[in-house]
């Protein structure tokens, strides 16, 4: 009796629809990654002058070895699957407040010539195929507009 | 060196999916309370308060103001502490570096969230980066399912392995009032028959391949507070106090791409380090239990092999040998631990807070039948980074 009683009486007050736009500054590095994206599909990566690491997408410092890096690095748009998952859970995307269409598959991707890895969608569910050591290829978007997601996903090859 | 510091007192509230008869605040002073009466102090006693949650679950973001009537801080030094999934150990590690200072000799802990008030998936995807990130995140479960990937592709691990430890977790809860998951069906059921239920029925969702739903933890409302005391008090207060041997955490990467998933590396070297400041050579034999901040159940087998409790790739024999059982050799999670209740601002904390209470021998249905000299901890959060505390019932020397 007392849980139905309190079922009733005990509110809960929504939001409603928040919405709250931010500009978030890329900087000049990652504004480079984007352009090279947009204008070439190309996709760069920095070295580090004294690990030699090259991080994806390209940032100012190794925060290992705490220098400052400079040096672009042309990376192949191909690579391999480092790990990976077929999400089935629906959740809602708070950058666009809808619910993902689910199964998708995500992968860290290492591309040829990186040392970290891209995280990305691959187009594919199927877990005979879609695995660990998996070699991938990205796939663009036809209109880009500067976005991490004018990589559209990486496909199996 | 700074003076030394015990827990004292330790009080948290039932784990719940939805508390909707208290608001934040009314939960926070739940947890309070019951802290306080387990160390027979009032609030005047306290010098200071660390607080900590995750903003984002509760869209609150100024919770050291907005939570004063509940948490007892009105008109004392108040911090607040937000690191992701290790909140709950940031905030009792900030708790003991105000008490080791010397500048305050009773501090107030407390950790706390209600995750049923906002999409919780959707919520942790805005703690990473917003341009990178953010597009194509799939929250926290898929990140661990990218892991688990890895770990099993490395070592040949089967679903059985992962089951093995949820296993475990879901039984231990059992014994624990507090956990929010109390699966009663699983009472009498052999464990190699459970193992096998977990991964051939479908009523067990798979959520993110190779996590099913009983590999993760869940979504929980609770609070939790401890009371930390300097060497000058802390035997007065407590009749066996719980001694922070040693505490540290470590951070290495800014990008989920960038977090090498081979080993856990920022785990592996907290744990080494606090080990060594303990005093401890002999992990496995020295620990008495752990509390362990394993939000997923292949964390309890890969990550047990990077705290150094058995060599790579041998986690599940360590499990499957119920070495890591209530009457093993190394209890892990009495409590059931993260598996079967996360608050997350609060997680940590009741790692911390159950610890002290083996230590103490005051863990009731769920006190481990070993003496306990040395008792690890850890949290986890985001990008892999970890904190780590051993409580010890020796004082430091
Ligand atoms: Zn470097």
């Amino acid at each position: 009796m007392e849980k139905k009683k309190d079922e009733k009486e005990l509110l809960t007050i929504g939001s409603g629809d928040l919405y709250q736009p931010y500009s978030w500054s890329v900087g000049h590095y990652g504004s480079k990654f984007l352009h090279e994206l947009k204008d070439h599909k190309k996709l760069l990566g920095i070295r580090c002058p004294k690990c030699n690491k090259v991080y994806v997408p390209p940032r100012k410092v190794c925060g290992k070895c705490y220098v400052a890096m400079d040096e672009f690095v042309e990376l192949s748009d191909e690579g391999e699957i480092y790990a990976c998952t077929i999400i089935q859970f629906g959740f809602v995307d708070p950058g666009t407040g809808i619910q993902r269409p689910v199964p998708y598959g995500y992968a860290f991707i290492k591309l040829d010539g990186a040392d970290t890895c891209l995280s990305h969608f691959v187009d594919s569910t199927d877990p005979e195929k879609f695995k660990v050591g998996a070699r991938v290829k990205a796939v663009f978007e036809e209109k880009r507009k500067g976005s991490i997601v004018d990589i559209k996903h990486f496909t199996l090859i | 060196m700074g003076k030394k510091v015990a827990v004292v007192g330790f009080g948290q509230t039932k784990g719940r999916s939805a508390r909707k008869d208290v608001n934040g605040v009314e939960l926070i002073n739940e947890a309070v309370v019951a802290a306080l009466a387990d160390a027979e102090l009032t609030i005047k006693d306290i010098d200071a308060v660390v607080i900590g949650n995750m903003d984002h679950f509760e869209g609150v973001n100024y919770v050291d103001s907005w939570s004063v009537e509940g948490s007892g801080g009105v008109m004392k030094p108040i911090f607040k502490v937000t690191t992701g999934g290790t909140t709950g150990t940031t905030v009792a590690m900030s708790a003991y570096y105000h008490v080791a200072s010397g500048m305050f000799d009773k501090v107030l802990a407390i950790g706390w969230e209600k995750n049923s008030e906002s999409d919780t998936t959707g919520a942790i995807i805005t703690a990473f980066d917003p341009v990178w990130e953010r597009p194509n995140l799939g929250g926290a479960i898929a990140g661990l399912a990218l892991e688990a990937s890895k770990y099993m592709s490395t070592y040949g691990i089967t679903e059985r392995d992962g089951a093995r430890v949820a296993v475990r977790e879901r039984l231990h809860a059992l014994n624990n009032p507090f956990a929010h998951l109390h699966q009663e069906w699983m009472k009498g059921i052999p464990v190699d028959q459970l193992v096998e239920l977990l991964v051939t029925s479908k009523e067990n969702v798979m959520l993110a391949y190779p996590l099913r739903m009983s590999d993760m933890c869940p979504r929980t409302d609770a609070a939790a507070a401890a009371i930390f005391a300097s060497e000058d008090v802390a035997e007065k207060m407590a009749a066996v106090p719980a001694w922070v041997a040693s505490t540290t955490n470590r951070h290495n990467f800014a990008l989920a791409g960038d977090v090498d998933m081979d080993r856990n590396t920022t785990m592996a070297s907290a744990a080494k380090r606090a080990f060594e400041k303990a005093g401890i050579k002999e992990p496995l034999k020295e620990i008495g239990v752990c509390e362990l901040y394993l939000p997923y159940s292949y964390a309890g087998l890969k990550w047990m092999e990077d705290y150094g409790f058995c060599a790579y790739g041998e986690g599940p024999k360590l499990v499957w040998d119920k070495v890591t059982d209530m009457d093993g050799e190394l209890p892990v999670n009495p409590s059931g631990g993260v598996m079967s209740s996360n608050p997350i601002g609060a997680t940590g904390l009741i790692r911390v807070g159950e610890a002290a209470l083996q230590i103490m021998r005051k863990a009731g249905t769920r006190q481990v039948q070993k003496d306990v000299n040395f008792a690890f901890i850890t949290g986890f959060g985001g990008c892999y980074w970890a904190d780590v505390m051993v409580l010890g019932k020796k004082k430091p020397s």
